[in-house]
């Protein structure tokens, strides 16, 4: 166990552990779209891709190309993998921007480029109490596959899903099939109970060997700190903008607590998007901290 | 992914080091080589250009880092890197160990930090020459970098010349935001240096509609991609017309192979695919291979034979 230097950290011992990598390199695929439909505010899109499906683990992402060959729109969209199966794999896109939305207007027998596995997957729960997973909005989709690994060795599963409003509430049937209980909560109060995650969570964070997350940045602070509070290790898988989604364009940084206690800018890509939720600072993202490995350089020097 | 064997003799120079491909990763674009191993043989391409690296480790600056913009992107990265020590020590002994050669591209505040650095790099196995960054818009000073005066810029480069190995070409990294590149492309060779890559990003802003203000962290960033191609073909173009023996290392929005062929009928002997990417982690081996056919395809047995052809007299 270390601890974080710098006022950014979590006080006291780190409960998570540097999450390792994934154990196959992803590949480069042109897939051709077996279904799309619509699942409440978002679109489900399942890929034939029978190299990348093989070679997922839960908590990895695939990246798009977007806008066809000669698109104007150069950067990759990368997406979390909700579910592989028969060589297929599934991701539920939430249409917002140009790209998303090009994504979510394909059509079953069009063809899309995209690279994946990536990203480290979620580790393994230490031995103990029931594992939860908590998904905000189309975040839950990422953590059905982890759910169903944690089923299939025999776990058990609490699960958390909330939403702004029911249409963007995701998975939920999915894991209905997998967790028990699987706790429903919307900020409109529209489906399930009115509130956030973190109020559903404090009921079942007391038992818990370990929480999963995925969603908005604020909400996995606010579940690390729920988690951290009742001393039960949290990962997160983090939603940063990435240029690439393979490691070379160093853009989707987030200030990372490391083994040895020390925060560097960690690519969410290659080094995440899994990452102990005790070690992201998250009050200084978009920020440069003076004991980040290397701020010292940028003329960021101790107060 | 394999080069694809064809006819035309896809060999060129850098400076004195002879290489087999003519298309190069550009420097900041493939991290140090080893994330695009999945994609392609690092060993077939051209050469790995290392981001540029420093004395010491930088984290760079704070996000958001990047912005899309039409057929590009602008970045504010500022040189995240691991310094001199962590490259020694580990990406470079990775590149030497699997065949694959190394451009390194070197980067500092200081005349004495840039020459420290190529004597840091003499001798190390598998660094094929050293890429000087002097126009990298990231930095603490911007508008003020190096390449923005050709006394300073051939400060620099008579510098690392002096002490970077003899085996190692260095090549000048120079930018287009300047009134007249030949001026400093004439002052940095007169100083030693023994090519040019052109050309680095130039510098843009992008404001947030809704926040109304600057999206990047770092207010304003360094733009790539095709969006910037035509600026970096005329850089070409003009600075081989006036120094038509000084090798140049083209790069700037390089997507296919026909764009490629540009830059070599410009006057480049090579190129570097740099922002392409991260649109398409196999494009460096996609370009060589589109280049090969584009070549075959107009009668040029050699790659060489292509190199400045557009300048051609009019028959």
């Amino acid at each position: 166990m270390t601890t974080p230097t710098g006022h950014g950290g979590h006080r006291g011992p780190l409960l998570s552990r540097p999450v390792p990598v994934a154990g196959r390199a992803p590949v480069q695929r042109v897939a051709e779209v077996a279904d799309a439909r619509p699942a409440g505010a978002y679109v489900q899109l399942t890929l034939a891709a029978p190299e990348i499906a093989e070679r997922a683990e839960p908590g990895q992402f695939v990246a798009f190309a977007v806008g066809g060959a000669t698109s104007a729109m150069l950067l990759r969209r990368s997406i979390a993998i909700a579910a592989t199966a028969d060589g297929q794999v599934t991701v539920v896109v939430a249409p917002h921007g140009p790209g998303s939305t090009w994504l979510a207007g394909l059509r079953p027998g069009d063809t899309v480029d995209v690279v994946g596995p990536l990203g480290r997957p979620f580790p393994a729960a230490p031995p103990g109490g029931p594992a939860v997973v908590v998904g905000g909005g189309y975040g839950a989709a990422a953590l059905v596959g982890l759910a169903a690994r944690l089923r299939a060795e025999g776990r058990t599963v609490a699960a958390v899903a909330g939403a702004a409003s029911a249409d963007r509430l995701c998975s939920v049937e999915e894991l209905s099939r997998i967790a028990d209980p699987v706790l429903v909560t919307t900020d409109d109060g529209s489906a399930g109970r009115p509130g956030r995650v973190t109020d559903a969570l404090a009921d079942l964070a007391g038992d818990a060997a370990v929480v999963y997350a995925c969603g908005p940045m604020p909400m996995l602070r606010a579940v690390t700190d729920v988690a951290t509070a009742a001393g039960v290790p949290c990962y997160v898988a983090v939603e940063e903008s990435m240029a690439c989604g393979i490691g070379v364009c160093m853009t989707c940084v987030l200030p990372v607590v490391g083994e040895d206690g020390r925060t560097r800018f960690a690519r969410s890509c290659t080094e995440g998007p899994v990452f102990g939720g005790d070690r992201v600072r998250f009050a200084d993202v978009g920020r440069l901290p003076w004991d980040v490995v290397g701020a010292d350089a940028m003329g960021v020097l101790a107060p | 992914m394999t080069l694809l064997e064809t006819a035309v003799d896809m060999s060129t120079d850098l400076g004195s080091a002879t290489i087999p491909s003519p298309v190069l990763t550009a420097s900041g674009c493939s991290a140090f080589g080893r994330e695009l191993e999945p994609f392609l043989d690092l060993t077939a391409i051209g050469a790995v250009v290392t981001k540029s690296v420093q004395l010491r480790a930088r984290s760079g600056r704070p996000t958001p880092r990047m912005a899309e913009t039409p057929s590009g992107m602008l970045n504010s990265i500022g040189l995240q890197g691991p310094g001199i020590d962590g490259l020694l020590a580990d990406d470079l002994p990775w590149l030497a160990e699997r065949g694959a050669r190394a451009l390194v591209s070197i980067a500092g505040t200081r005349v004495e930090d840039f020459a420290e650095l190529a004597g840091r790099l003499r001798g190390v196995p598998g660094v094929l020459g050293l890429e000087v960054n002097i126009s990298c818009p990231n930095v603490e000073s911007r508008g003020e970098v190096f390449a923005c005066d050709p006394v300073a810029a051939a400060d620099v480069v008579g510098a690392v010349r002096a002490v970077a190995d003899p085996a190692q070409p260095v090549y000048a990294k120079l930018s287009p935001d300047v009134t007249d590149i030949v001026a400093v492309a004439r002052s940095v060779t007169d100083a030693g240096a023994d090519g040019l890559s052109m050309i680095n990003t130039l510098l843009g802003l992008v404001i947030d509609p809704d926040t109304m203000r600057p999206v990047l962290g770092g207010v304003t960033g360094g733009l790539s991609g095709p969006a910037i191609r035509p600026v970096a073909l005329r850089c070409v173009w003009q600075v081989h017309a006036a120094l038509p023996q000084v090798p140049i290392l083209g790069m700037g929005g390089i997507r296919t192979g026909l764009d490629a062929l540009q830059f070599v009928l410009a006057g480049a002997g090579a190129v570097s695919v740099g922002t392409a990417v991260f649109n398409d982690p196999s494009a460096v081996a996609r370009v060589h291979d589109e280049l090969a056919a584009a070549l075959a395809a107009r009668g040029f047995s050699s790659l060489r034979d292509a190199v400045g052809y557009a300048h051609r007299d009019a028959t």
